[in-house]
């Protein structure tokens, strides 16, 4: 029978615990908070330049001068895969999912024969990834010193990546992140950033022939970099969300499960306090009888 | 008089909504004015600055680059970087000035003329806030 002294110590040490539980995830709902305000105030810059930019790729995808960046570089043999994670743990299956699903895209690549690069964005990633796929990882953008991801921290992202595809390091370019559905549900997503593909929204429909000043193509290889960094800053902007959810969750069910502990720690007590209360009372009662 | 629907957005946050009466845009290839029923109209942005004038309010803001669409309706302005006028100190434009610089040295032909004509545009702006 474990004594009363040591069953005392742990349920005052879970109790902390849930303490610590408790308060993250009180933080993770108010980081969530706003990192879902941050996600939505950057909607509607980012479907207005998937609209116009479907627009105008759809006009001259198959015109024999079409950028690189939309047409790709007629080979498909190098393929970047760009891995956005969080910086920190304790947020569930958030991290490893991500992993999960960059690892599953990389087998089946080298599977195929082609030749697979990696770019870690966010610590946690990385760590996962490198034991396998060391040798393979060109770079690793490190965000833990940002404390509100802006659209600078994409902006370096994409140029940097354009950079090395205009230097031919790669062919294909797709970014993983989490989307970010509701607390509990985040769902991994892959997006294809080079050779860009945009998708018509709804509403592009009734796109009105517009007059273009500069040039259609000139316009299209101004706003080629740019769309890139707004897909790179709406897939950060969404993790950032994914991420604070998956904690908030992940860290409500250890609070539930500390208080479960503590629960059954407690009855463990009395049940052994009582016990000893009895055994004494026998021992002087049959004391008592003897003589 | 006939208005125009008015949104300046930037990457991190819808700037402004209004209904104005004209816009004084700074195009890449010159600078124009917006005004109701103006014909459908896509062109790109060049550092400078963006005036808006709501019945005899006039709101002006230093915007570095994006793009504007303009149909009959609604001009809708998407920059990289947009800043209320007032907001902005020299400090803020000679940044600007020496990030245009950086990206500039380095390229050839076609890309150092636009970055050369980025460089030259925000040295302007120092004229004008």
């Amino acid at each position: 029978m474990p004594n009363l002294k040591d069953l005392k110590t742990r349920i005052e040490s879970v109790k902390n615990t849930r303490k610590i539980t408790k308060a993250m995830q009180m933080v993770s709902a108010a980081k969530l908070r706003r990192a879902q305000e941050a996600a939505e105030a950057g909607r509607p810059y980012a479907d207005r330049m998937n609209a116009v930019m479907a627009n105008l790729a759809g006009a001259s995808a198959d015109a024999a001068g079409a950028p690189k960046l939309l047409a790709g570089s007629g080979d498909d043999k190098v393929h970047l895969l760009i891995v956005a994670t969080a910086e920190r743990g304790l947020c569930g299956g958030f991290n490893s999912s991500i992993a999960k699903m960059a690892k599953a895209k990389a087998i089946e690549l080298l599977e195929a024969g082609k030749t697979v690069k990696m770019l870690t964005v966010g610590k946690k990633g990385r760590e996962q990834l490198k034991r396998e796929y060391e040798d393979i990882m060109i770079d690793h953008v490190d965000l833990s010193e940002v404390k509100r991801i802006g659209y600078v921290n994409a902006q370096s992202i994409a140029a940097d990546v354009v950079k090395r595809f205009n230097a031919g390091e790669f062919d294909v370019a797709t970014i993983f992140y989490n989307k970010f559905e509701s607390v509990i549900s985040q769902v991994p997503t892959a997006l294809q950033l080079i050779p860009a593909s945009f998708e018509a929204s709804d509403d592009a429909a009734e796109a009105p022939f517009y007059e273009y000043e500069p040039s259609e193509e000139e316009i299209l290889s101004d706003l080629l970099p740019r769309a890139l960094s707004t897909q790179v800053f709406t897939a950060l902007l969404e993790n950032g969300a994914s991420e604070q959810g998956a904690r908030m969750s992940a860290m409500d069910n250890a609070t539930r499960n500390a208080g479960e502990m503590i629960d059954k720690l407690t009855i463990e007590f009395n049940r052994s306090r009582q016990a000893a209360i009895t055994n004494e009372l026998i021992e002087i009662i049959s004391g008592a009888e003897a003589l | 008089m006939a208005t125009i629907q008015f949104d300046l957005v930037s990457p991190e946050r819808k700037l402004a909504s209004v209904e104005a009466s004209e816009i004084q845009i700074p195009g890449a290839d010159g600078d124009f004015t917006a005004m109701a029923d103006h014909a459908p109209f896509l062109t790109t942005l060049r550092p400078g600055i963006l005036t808006v004038k709501a019945g005899s309010d006039v709101t002006e803001y230093v915007v570095t680059g994006g793009f504007v669409e303009i149909t009959g309706e609604a001009a809708s302005v998407l920059a990289e970087e947009a800043m209320p006028k007032s907001e902005v100190t020299a400090d803020i434009v000679n940044g600007l000035v020496e990030a245009a610089t950086v990206a500039a040295e380095g390229l050839e032909n076609d890309a150092k003329d636009t970055a050369d004509k980025r460089v030259s545009d925000t040295k302007a702006l120092l004229d004008l806030i």
